[in-house]
């Protein structure tokens, strides 16, 4: 009987994080999923999110955006185009994003790409939130 | 002869452009572990996405995505005047001064022009070098990609631009492409590089050789397997190319230190001669001088 939850964090350029906790909350496509140990085994698709992880009574979070995660009974491992701790956003460059994609979803061009504006105002007010956190 | 003030100034420059190469070296060789290492750590993404892939493979088998398997052709549709459509992506440096590098690239990518003539060749060219050198060539470009090697740097954002433009080339329904190959130098140790040739798409057969005992794991499908499958494969691509963009940047470096290793030799070498040379003039003007002085005694 697994106690702990092996989380695994990988990006396309490098594993950020890999660490024993005792729960997980995963971003899925269709809505959150808490994951504790002896989890079914299950693959899901991610969306831009927050990942929750929690070590006895201390609770992590980290933005994830797009990919998959794997759960196992011991282990979660989450591949994901970007994942960032709280303490690696750039809270102004966040915000810069911020307004450059609420501009353009505003100003309704002809040959605004909605989907990849939208996706990038999402990413940016998620890592608002962490960073304001953080 | 040259003169004694010309020798000297030759030695001097000659010494100044070792010291450049010899910077060089070391920095391709401090740049190089680096490139090395992230190389190692792309290692983890890859292997959990074939595993994920693999096992969605095996779930649904009948799954026929044309990434997969290729277009679905009409019997006839490529007929006379229809010739196959190909794209080739071609990954070279940014920056030169680094041996044969680029040459033997480019090099291979005109033998494959060469072999590939019945068919409709198009090129993606990543890379300044290779951008220059097919500017003034007649060949199809599709479209460059500059200035991504050129720091050192390569991120993975810039992979997938790469790969979601040759997904959507590959998938246009005006113009689809048959086969999409991708041509960079393999790295296979700081003294050797290869220029090799992949094909990216179709995909072909999913390799599933993993370990045995974690073959059959069943999983519950948040989403049924054929979308996780299709919102893969195109990861898959976009991998491969950020793969081959570190393997070639560490092919790059790798060949920059070996250049800049025996030009910095080179330099060595021709110090060591003109400085004999050098020695040489001066010897016999002091001789002539002496020559000089005693017969002018003896005159007297």
């Amino acid at each position: 009987m697994a106690d702990k939850l092996n989380l695994e964090v990988i990006t396309p350029e490098r594993l950020v994080l890999r660490e024993a906790v005792d729960e997980v909350v995963i971003p899925g496509l269709g809505g959150e999923l808490g994951i504790l140990p002896e989890h079914t085994p299950l693959i899901s698709q991610l969306q831009t999110g927050i990942l929750v992880y929690r070590k006895g009574a201390e609770r992590q979070q980290m933005h994830v955006s797009g990919g998959f995660a794997e759960v196992g009974p011991d282990r979660v491992s989450v591949l994901s185009d970007v994942a960032e701790k709280p303490e690696e956003i750039d809270a102004e460059r966040a915000q810069r994003a911020r307004e450059r994609a609420e501009k353009r979803l505003s100003s309704r061009g002809e040959d605004t790409d909605f989907q990849r504006a939208e996706l990038k105002l999402q990413r940016a007010l998620i890592r608002i939130q962490l960073a304001d956190k953080g | 002869m040259p003169s004694l003030q010309d020798l000297r100034r030759r030695v001097r420059a000659v010494k100044n452009m070792r010291q450049i190469t010899k910077a060089m070296k070391m920095v391709a060789a401090a740049r190089l572990r680096r490139a090395q290492e992230r190389v190692t750590a792309a290692r983890p993404y890859t292997t959990k996405m074939m595993q994920i892939l693999g096992d969605a493979a095996r779930r649904a088998p009948e799954l026929r995505d044309p990434l997969l398997t290729g277009h679905q052709r009409e019997a006839g549709e490529l007929g006379a005047g229809n010739k196959e459509r190909v794209i080739l992506a071609v990954v070279t440096a940014d920056k030169g001064l680094c041996g044969a590098f680029n040459t033997n690239l480019l090099k291979a990518t005109q033998d494959f022009l060469r072999q590939n003539a019945d068919k409709e060749v198009e090129l993606v060219l990543i890379g300044r070098k290779a951008a220059d050198f097919f500017r003034r060539r007649p060949v199809n470009t599709r479209r460059e990609h500059l200035g991504i090697t050129g720091s050192g740097k390569v991120s993975a954002a810039d992979a997938t631009r790469i790969g979601q433009a040759l997904v959507e080339d590959y998938k246009s329904t005006e113009t689809p492409v048959d086969r999409v190959y991708l041509l960079y130098s393999e790295f296979k140790s700081a003294l050797s590089q290869q220029p090799v040739i992949e094909q990216l798409l179709p995909i072909g057969r999913i390799e599933t050789a993993e370990t045995a005992s974690e073959t059959l794991v069943d999983y519950v499908y948040e989403q049924p397997a054929a979308q996780i499958f299709s919102e893969l494969l195109p990861k898959l691509i976009e991998n491969q190319i950020y793969h081959a963009l570190l393997e070639s940047v560490a092919s790059e470096l790798g060949s920059r230190m070996t250049a800049m290793d025996s030009a910095t030799k080179n330099a060595g070498e021709v110090v060591d001669k003109l400085t004999l040379t050098m020695n040489r003039v001066r010897q016999a003007k002091i001789t002539r001088e002496i020559i000089e002085v005693v017969s002018g005694a003896e005159a007297l």
